[in-house]
């Protein structure tokens, strides 16, 4: 069983009473238990199964403008002690940052909502295991695949957040995961591909069968692939790579990247940086949202952020250090975006890919390419060939360039948003990118 | 050395009991004990941005069976909790009829030594040297825009209990120092990287002002970036620098090569064993041993000594990489090559320091050799996927070469190429290897383990580059 609130609570206002004592002028501390259980599948056989049970603590102190850290996952008292006179010691000799403090009081979350994170049903893992059976064996029908795994994780987590401003609030929350991984062979080639599903309740789970069945699908129309020459392209982003154009756009314009002016969009608020029709929301209050929170990582209260407005940027993600430091307010991100997503768009998946006489269609990207510095964008990719608006044939071994100051402004989505991750997107396609290929 | 069992209501005859008991039938397992110091102090905007301390003390209790793995972890070390995980490891593997295979090789060799780095070093001394980093930095110029400058040390203390009691244990020190700047010129943002590392104190990499150099390698390369122009796409030739550049071993052949992905035959590699897969000339191995290097252990995380692999011998292909299990089920034997980040995660067979050997040839000659192409010199960072053999690396300090010479500097860009064929475009090999400068991490299935590469200057006849310019 994870640990519950008020095993949580006496450990917080223990340490943020030892801090105080041993002279800490502010403190805030995070307690948190996570307990999950995994079972993995392979070839239509138990492969793996794994239970972790993680209990982490960490404490942050200040002494006026001084401030330290220190995290553990040893919560007896004599390691506590130990610890935080350790974290003090050290706070005494790190030099003074005139930004550092605890947020604003006022911008404290206060009335809790109970956001539906919790689903307290638990499933045995051999329940897991028939569910991993179904799946794998809807995986495996066609004979063109020759590996699958699977996996299934059921996880229950618990935290309390606590400061010396006397903020201290916590929730419990459930996730259930489901994966499949397919490999297909045929004479030329050998490729795989996934799918997932991710849910707070385990109800809401998508159907082994239909999982396995679209794994192995997308994994079997990637066989033989081929390579095209280098070219100026329409690019349609499918919606698991879309949503990563979204989670840089959040990277820079984070607080932390515009104070330090190491992002392309310092400076950009209220300027246009999409296209007329983007509009990108972040909300916390989802019911059942896989980013859904009541408070950020500092406790700070998270309103719904209407980020971009008809193509224009409204808001940086801010928390209370950078905030300070660029005379803003935090709006409760420190930690990142919640449910982050593009609007629908107005137009259908299908006029879409009919919308350019010939264009790539990308389902996987690989590398680390994208530079938020410079906005500049080249990564690995794979994945299909559009002409008139039917799937060509797969290609692989290509790289895909542009650079995002571009690219935003080139961006038309389609309307097929779904909540299948915290950050989404509508299918996406971006004009005038760089294929290099032969 | 860490008594894992002070302060606990667990003696340590009693853990053997349990591990015995429940490993009993099993073909392996173990109990893993860990216990890891770390600490970051960054730089960062002129202020001291970051002063944290991690302290981590956990358990990982494994139980094989056939190719069946079962595994539990937790941070309480108690009767209770090794008790309740041994319920989990039974409940897993209802019925086993195996045979424990108590073999496990020894060695007395050791590639480090027992210290903790945190602790050799006073927190003065390491702001002292930060603030230092960014008055050097900032008196370079206006330019200078942005200095970031971090200490990363850890201690990491493990102990393996086997069935029958047979304990195995490691103390592991690791250093990091790392310096980021950006520099700015005409409105144009251009970011410098660089790195010193490895398993020894913080004063052996930074020792007589040492550290100004990695100051000055950052800064030359965001300088380099801020005058270069967009690079080309499509497949030309390209020379590849000694040293870092080996990401291309590592991503291309090393996780190909790894005894997992093999015995599933998901590998690109699988069936090859035995084959030429490189070019002439092109031997590679994978070494665990060498002394204070980044990727190096004196035991893997199942106790087995490390070793020096050889993976690929003059372009045939010799060994994969093994841990315990793969070993087993390939009837082989480990490599000492099982490891894991921490006692939250399973082992897998893992790269330790891989190399590819020097050959006879100069980077002269390779430049020369090229019509149009591009001299890559740093990377970012790399991936593959295993099962097509497709990998990419980014280069971040890099220039084209035209008939022969050197050129302007490109920007970053993505290279992609095939695993298993890429080794065969290599059409020469130089005489100067060198290792990387110790900052590597690699990551699989969710965990990250410190590595290390190394090469001499390679030409490769056919690669995509993957710039904007047609």
């Amino acid at each position: 069983m994870i640990k519950d609130q008020e095993f949580l609570e006496k450990k917080a206002s223990y340490c943020l009473g030892l801090a105080k004592k041993l002279g800490a002028t502010d403190s805030s501390v995070i307690v948190k238990n996570s307990i999950s259980e995994t079972v993995n599948f392979r070839n239509k056989k138990l492969d793996e199964s794994n239970r972790s049970d993680d209990l982490g603590i960490s404490i942050t102190t200040y002494i006026g403008k001084k401030k330290s850290s220190i995290s553990s996952s040893n919560l007896l008292k004599d390691n506590l002690n130990i610890l935080i006179e350790k974290c003090i010691e050290t706070t005494k000799n790190t030099p003074e940052d005139e930004f550092n403090s605890l947020p604003d009081r006022d911008l404290l979350a206060k009335d809790v909502k109970d956001l539906d994170l919790y689903d307290d049903s638990h499933i045995a893992n051999d329940q897991k295991i028939d569910y991993l059976k179904k799946l794998e064996a809807a995986a495996s029908s066609d004979k063109k695949i020759v590996n699958t795994e699977s996996s299934f994780t059921e996880n229950k987590s618990n935290f309390v957040l606590a400061n010396s401003e006397g903020f201290c609030d916590g929730y419990k929350t459930s996730s259930f995961t489901a994966s499949s991984v397919t490999v297909a062979k045929d004479e030329k080639s050998m490729e795989r591909d996934y799918d997932y599903s991710s849910k707070c309740f385990l109800k809401d789970l998508d159907d082994a069968e239909e999982l396995g069945n679209l794994a192995a699908n997308q994994t079997i129309r990637k066989l033989s692939p081929k390579k095209i020459g280098s070219e100026k392209i329409s690019i349609i982003f499918d919606k698991r790579i879309a949503k990563g154009v979204l989670s840089t756009f959040a990277s820079a314009i984070s607080s932390s990247a515009i104070s330090r002016g190491t992002s392309f969009l310092k400076d950009k608020v209220n300027q246009k940086i999409f296209s007329d029709k983007i509009n990108v929301f972040d909300k916390p209050d989802m019911l059942k949202g896989l980013g859904s929170r009541n408070f950020d990582s500092e406790g700070v209260k998270t309103d719904i952020l209407k980020l971009v407005d008809q193509g224009i940027l409204k808001h940086y993600l801010i928390d209370t250090y950078n905030g300070k430091k660029l005379n803003l307010k935090s709006n409760g991100r420190c930690g990142g975006t919640s449910n982050l997503y593009f609007e629908n768009g107005n137009i259908s998946f299908k006029d879409l890919l009919n919308s350019n006489s010939k264009s790539l269609y990308i389902t996987e990207t690989i590398g680390h390419g994208s530079n938020i510095v410079t906005g500049d964008y080249s990564v690995g990719a794979t994945g299909f060939l559009i002409e008139n608006g039917e799937f060509k044939y797969p290609i692989n071994e290509i790289t895909i360039a542009g650079n995002f100051k571009d690219m935003f402004q080139n961006i038309t989505l389609a309307n097929d948003l779904e909540f299948k991750y915290a950050t989404n997107s509508p299918t996406m396609l971006i004009e005038g990118m760089v294929v290099a290929g032969k | 050395m860490v008594n894992f069992f002070k302060d606990t209501d667990l003696a340590r005859s009693e853990a053997d009991n349990i591990i015995s008991d429940t490993l009993r039938n099993c073909d392996d397992g173990e109990l893993y004990l860990e216990n890891s110091k770390s600490e970051s102090i960054v730089l960062d905007d002129n202020k001291i941005k970051d002063s944290s301390y991690n302290s981590d003390l956990g358990f990982g209790f494994r139980a094989i069976s056939d190719e069946v793995v079962a595994y539990s972890h937790s941070n309480e070390i108690s009767k209770n909790s090794l008790k309740q995980s041994s319920e989990n490891l039974k409940s897993t593997l209802k019925s086993v009829k195996g045979t424990y295979n108590h073999e496990i090789p020894k060695s007395n060799k050791k590639y480090y030594d027992n210290i903790n780095p945190i602790e050799q070093k006073s927190l003065n001394e390491k702001i002292k040297i930060l603030n230092d980093v960014n008055d050097y930095l900032r008196s370079k110029g206006d330019k200078v825009k942005q200095v970031t400058a971090n200490f990363l040390g850890e201690q990491k203390s493990v102990e393996i209990i086997r069935s029958g009691g047979e304990t195995l244990s490691d103390v592991r020190p690791l250093v990091r120092f790392n310096v980021s700047v950006m520099v700015e010129k005409d409105g144009r943002k251009e970011t410098g990287v660089y790195g010193v590392g490895g398993r020894q104190s913080y004063d052996t990499y930074l020792k007589d002002e040492n550290w100004k150099s990695v100051c000055d390698e950052a800064l030359r390369i965001a300088s380099v970036n801020l005058e270069s122009k967009p690079a080309p796409a499509g497949e030309m030739k390209v020379v590849l620098g000694p040293g870092w550049p080996a990401i291309l071993i590592h991503e291309a052949v090393g996780h190909g090569l790894e005894g997992d992905f093999n015995r599933k035959k998901t590998s690109a590699f699988h069936n090859l064993m035995g084959q030429k897969v490189a070019s002439e000339g092109v031997t590679i191995i994978d070494d665990g041993t060498i002394d204070n290097r980044r990727g190096s252990l004196t035991i893997d995380d199942e106790g087995t000594p490390t070793e020096k692999t050889v993976l690929i011998e003059n372009g045939i292909l010799k060994n994969f990489m093994q841990d315990r299990l793969n070993a087993r089920l390939m009837k082989t034997r480990s490599t000492g090559s099982g490891r894991r980040e921490n006692y939250r995660h399973i082992v897998l067979p893992r790269m330790r320091n891989t190399m590819m050997l020097s050959g006879k040839q100069t980077q002269e000659e390779m430049i020369k050799a090229v019509d149009k192409g591009i001299f890559a010199v740093s990377f970012g960072g790399g991936q593959v996927d295993i099962t097509s053999g497709k990998f990419v690396f980014n280069c971040t300090e890099a220039y084209e070469i035209i008939n022969g010479k050197i050129g302007s500097p490109i920007k970053g860009a993505t290279l992609i190429g095939d695993g298993p064929s890429i080794l065969k475009e290599v059409s020469m090999v130089g005489n100067d290897m060198m290792m990387d400068p110790g900052i590597g991490t690699c990551g699989k299935a969710g965990q990250g383990v410190p590595v290390g590469v190394a090469q001499p200057s390679i030409l490769i006849d056919k690669m995509t580059v993957g710039g904007t310019k047609l």
